[in-house]
């Protein structure tokens, strides 16, 4: 990581945000700002210049002109369970913590939408309206603990995404400070806003094209009955196959999920779901809608599934068992933390129909890394998040961890589908993005960025690589980083 | 597939048109079959055919996602679509025999199941553009999730073409509805907003809602269970050919869009109350979009109407495209648009003028 720069006067910026902030508002002691070195991917950790943690949206636009004025560069961040280091601090920036602004303002039943502030919790939307029969559909893995502020910079998913969308399908409107300090709204109450979708351009910008201070949210009625399928295979690819057979019996699931056999035990041990041991692989399918419409399809899709191979398809008997089946797809990830030092999650999406050779070739880049890979993800979007197991004490396999992660990205590319699907670039995957993108495509980036932030302050160096760096990192990828059983698939 | 499409590729042309047009500082108004020249303001410059660039890319049904040239007619596409059981669920207008997909993309425009399946930008999954330096880029992809850069496919949809010209745009598919119907019953404006946004909140199949003025329009949609449960929860009368009165309230062929007046187009929050201005009204989209004809009325009233229940007025058809057709922006978002469009056309080549005179 970067040092700080000689032409940074770091009293000089405590004095300046004194003028803005109270006091209690600003960290700068070192053993103060360790916390702050990381977010959800912790291999990664720097620690910033200094922290602010403003209250209001006022303050948040003060912090901005200040460093704006000044050229310091701005990292936002909400919970930091994001899983790309697009968090991570710079030594010579601001660290603008968002937990603050954690209130829900409003909530407006009959234009179904509620209106909160960036530092709310994904899941404390959805528990507020619970009692209006509404609920908020993007549900990504960390709900109980991520923002809507840093859901809305990743374009977060979940487990729903196939059939209620992502977080750019949810959202309405968003109050954003701009790199100078303005304040602008993107999106309305209305469905649509005049001009350029610039709401649709800010999800998912990863905190570089502006600082997001209040959302209105769109809020959905819930079903009247959700149930939930288990399908077991014997084999992955049987499985893999089994998720565009249910698609192509014209059934659009609320959820459909895959964990293959490691990820089944790791969470079996961790939650006793009841999930079956021995299995392969299997499948989650929930159904939603009308009592009889979730019958009918239930019905359907068991026998989809065992036309598809399944050795054993289960209903969850009540609700409870329902939520048992889902606590242990969703704490897989921490579940697979048990059984392993360290774990590296990667988030690449693949067309459906590649699944199965995608699944097979990770095993065999696994075998040739020589570290394991569990695999759980949202099957029915083809959003694969293979865990990557090692131990970061061990000389040499964060390196090596690194390298199978690039290789199972570049995978994702090659069979047409994208190196992160929900999870962002940030700072990890940012050499991926060479593959992905021309020289090109990555200048029109920049072009965007700059169109927002000229000076390039906010959460420089992330998300977006210079054509530059993808050259070197392309003459080095060619002859290191791509292992021969990656090639030619 | 029983379903012929043109299948040809003129991307090779339109870069040179469009990087020669760049070099010259020479500029390009793109036309597809002219369905939309009403819409927006009119643009300049000399005419670029995108028509030429048409045919299906790639098709797969399972994998719920086409890729289609952007010269491809919307009636043989959703034809492709419709004989694999599937459709774009955002039910774009055609406004036109030979409307094409680009021009519907770069419109944005969606029709009566928009609040309850989803917009143009909704669907779209990916895009390849030329921009106004004649390079030719691809952002997103065919698969469902990608934040991979910055979304700017979804940027290009409703741009009129003003960051870059599309070459083809893949999109999300979905099953078409097992069964459809429609409930009718007269009620008061006031008392048929308020019941379409009470029943967007509830757990029911609803796929569209609109007022005309006298009765309220219910379309279900789904399966045969869930639309028959929702159907005798809601009561009401059964619309006889429901599917052609949707059809005109989507293509503007009812008869309330049957005039040579000023048609204003007002985007607000759904649950608004009746909007108290001179002319005539329609309401679509559970109350989130009202369509007025009024031809005595000053474009600042409408704006300000629409402002006043967080949303927007469009001059939609008629009045003069060459004067105020969208709603002003502040100077701060006219300034991020003006950037946006020196980032993507530096040379200003690009249908200057069509969505705002001042780029």
């Amino acid at each position: 990581m970067s040092e700080p720069s000689l032409s940074m006067d770091k009293p000089a910026l405590i004095r300046a945000l004194q003028r803005v902030l109270p006091e209690r508002l600003i960290i700068h002691e070192d053993e103060a700002l360790r916390p702050y070195e990381c977010d959800g991917l912790s291999a990664y950790r720097q620690v910033p210049l200094l922290v602010v943690l403003p209250e209001n949206s006022e303050q948040v636009q003060q912090v901005m002109q200040c460093c704006h004025q000044r050229g310091v560069p701005v990292v936002a961040r909400g919970a930091a369970t994001g899983l790309s280091g697009g968090a991570l601090p710079l030594a010579d920036g601001v660290l603008m913590s968002l937990a603050k602004l954690n209130k829900i303002l409003d909530i407006d039943p009959l234009n179904r939408t509620a209106r909160v502030q960036p530092g709310v919790r994904n899941l404390a939307i959805s528990q507020a309206v619970e009692a209006q029969g509404l609920y908020y559909a993007p549900d990504p893995s960390s709900q109980i603990a991520c923002t809507i502020g840093g859901n809305v910079a990743e374009n977060s998913g979940g487990v729903h995404c196939l059939k209620y969308g992502l977080t750019v399908h949810n959202v309405l409107e968003l109050k954003v400070v701009t790199a100078s300090g303005e304040l602008v709204v993107f999106g309305a109450a209305a469905l649509d806003a005049p001009g350029y979708d610039l709401l649709a351009l800010m999800i998912g910008s990863e905190g570089m094209l502006g600082i997001v201070v209040e959302v209105l949210v769109k809020l959905l009625p819930t079903p009247q009955r959700a149930q939930v399928l288990l399908a077991a295979f014997d084999d992955v690819s049987k499985a893999a196959n089994a998720v565009g057979d249910v698609i192509a019996a014209g059934v659009i699931p609320a959820g459909l999920e895959m964990m293959d056999g490691m990820a089944i035990r790791a969470a079996e041990d961790f939650v006793h779901a009841g999930y079956p041991v021995d299995a392969e692989a299997m499948l989650l399918c929930e159904l939603d809608g009308a009592n009889d419409e979730v019958s009918a399809q239930l019905a359907k899709v068991r026998q989809q599934l065992l036309d598809s191979g399944a050795t054993e398809v289960r209903t969850a008997k009540n609700e409870e068992e329902r939520a048992l089946f889902w606590k242990g797809r969703k704490s897989a990830f921490p579940a697979v933390g048990r059984i392993s030092p360290d774990y590296y999650c990667m988030d690449g999406t693949v067309p459906r129909k590649r699944l199965a050779e995608v699944l097979l070739e990770t095993s065999r880049l696994s075998e040739h890394f020589q570290l394991p890979v569990a695999n759980v993800f949202h099957a029915g979007d083809g959003n694969l998040h293979p865990l990557i197991l090692y131990d970061a004490n061990k000389p040499g396999e964060l390196k090596r961890a690194e390298d199978l992660g690039a290789a199972i990205l570049e995978l994702c590319v090659k069979v047409g589908g994208t190196i992160t699907g929900e999870h962002g670039v940030g700072h990890e995957k940012i050499h991926q993005m060479c593959v992905q993108f021309s020289a090109a495509e990555l200048t029109q980036f920049h072009a965007v960025k700059h169109a927002f932030d000229p000076l390039g302050l906010l959460n420089p160096g992330k998300a977006i690589p210079q054509p530059r760096r993808c050259s070197e990192y392309k003459s080095l990828g060619s002859e290191t980083l791509t292992p021969p059983s990656a090639r030619g698939v | 597939m029983g379903v012929s499409i043109a299948n040809h590729d003129s991307s090779a042309a339109l870069v040179q048109t469009i990087a020669e047009a760049a070099e010259k500082g020479r500029a390009l108004q793109m036309t597809g079959s002219g369905s939309k020249a009403f819409y927006g303001r009119q643009a300049t410059g000399d005419p670029i055919e995108v028509s030429p660039h048409c045919g299906v890319i790639n098709y797969e049904p399972r994998e719920l996602v086409i890729k289609v040239r952007a010269g491809t007619p919307m009636s043989q596409l959703e034809a492709l679509l419709a004989s694999e059981g599937q459709m774009l669920p955002f039910e774009p207008p055609h406004f036109g025999p030979n409307a094409t997909l680009g021009g519907t993309i770069a419109s944005g425009l969606s029709g009566p199941r928009r609040p309850y399946a989803g917009s143009a930008r909704d669907f779209v999954l990916g895009t390849t553009l030329i921009n106004g330096l004649g390079q030719r880029l691809r952002f997103g992809g065919e698969v469902m999730k990608n934040v991979a850069g910055y979304d700017l496919s979804r940027l290009m949809v409703g741009a009129m073409g003003t960051l870059g010209l599309l070459l083809d745009v893949s999109m999300k598919v979905l099953p078409l509805p097992e069964i459809e119907c429609t409930l009718v019953q007269e009620l008061s404006e006031a008392k048929a907003i308020l019941l379409m946004n009470q029943l967007a909140g509830m757990a029911l199949p609803l796929s569209a809602a609109s007022y005309d003025g006298l009765k309220l329009y219910l379309r279900l949609s789904g399966s045969e269970p869930g639309v028959t449960a929702a159907r005798s929860q809601l009561g009401g009368d059964l619309l006889e050919e429901d599917n052609a009165f949707w059809q005109k309230i989507r293509e503007h062929q009812h008869s309330f869009f049957n005039t040579d007046k000023p048609l204003w187009r007002l985007s607000i929050a759904p649950a608004a109350p009746p909007l108290a201005l001179p002319g005539k009204q329609l309401i679509d989209w559970g109350g989130a979009q009202r369509w007025l004809i009024s031809d005595q009325i000053p474009a600042a009233t409408v704006q300000q109407a629409a402002e006043a229940q967080g949303g927007h007025a469009q001059l939609f058809r008629g009045g003069d495209r060459l004067g105020v057709v969208n709603q002003p922006l502040s100077a701060d978002l006219m300034l991020i648009h003006q950037q946006l469009k020196q980032a993507f056309d530096p040379k200003g080549i690009l249908n200057p003028g069509r969505l705002y005179p001042e780029f």
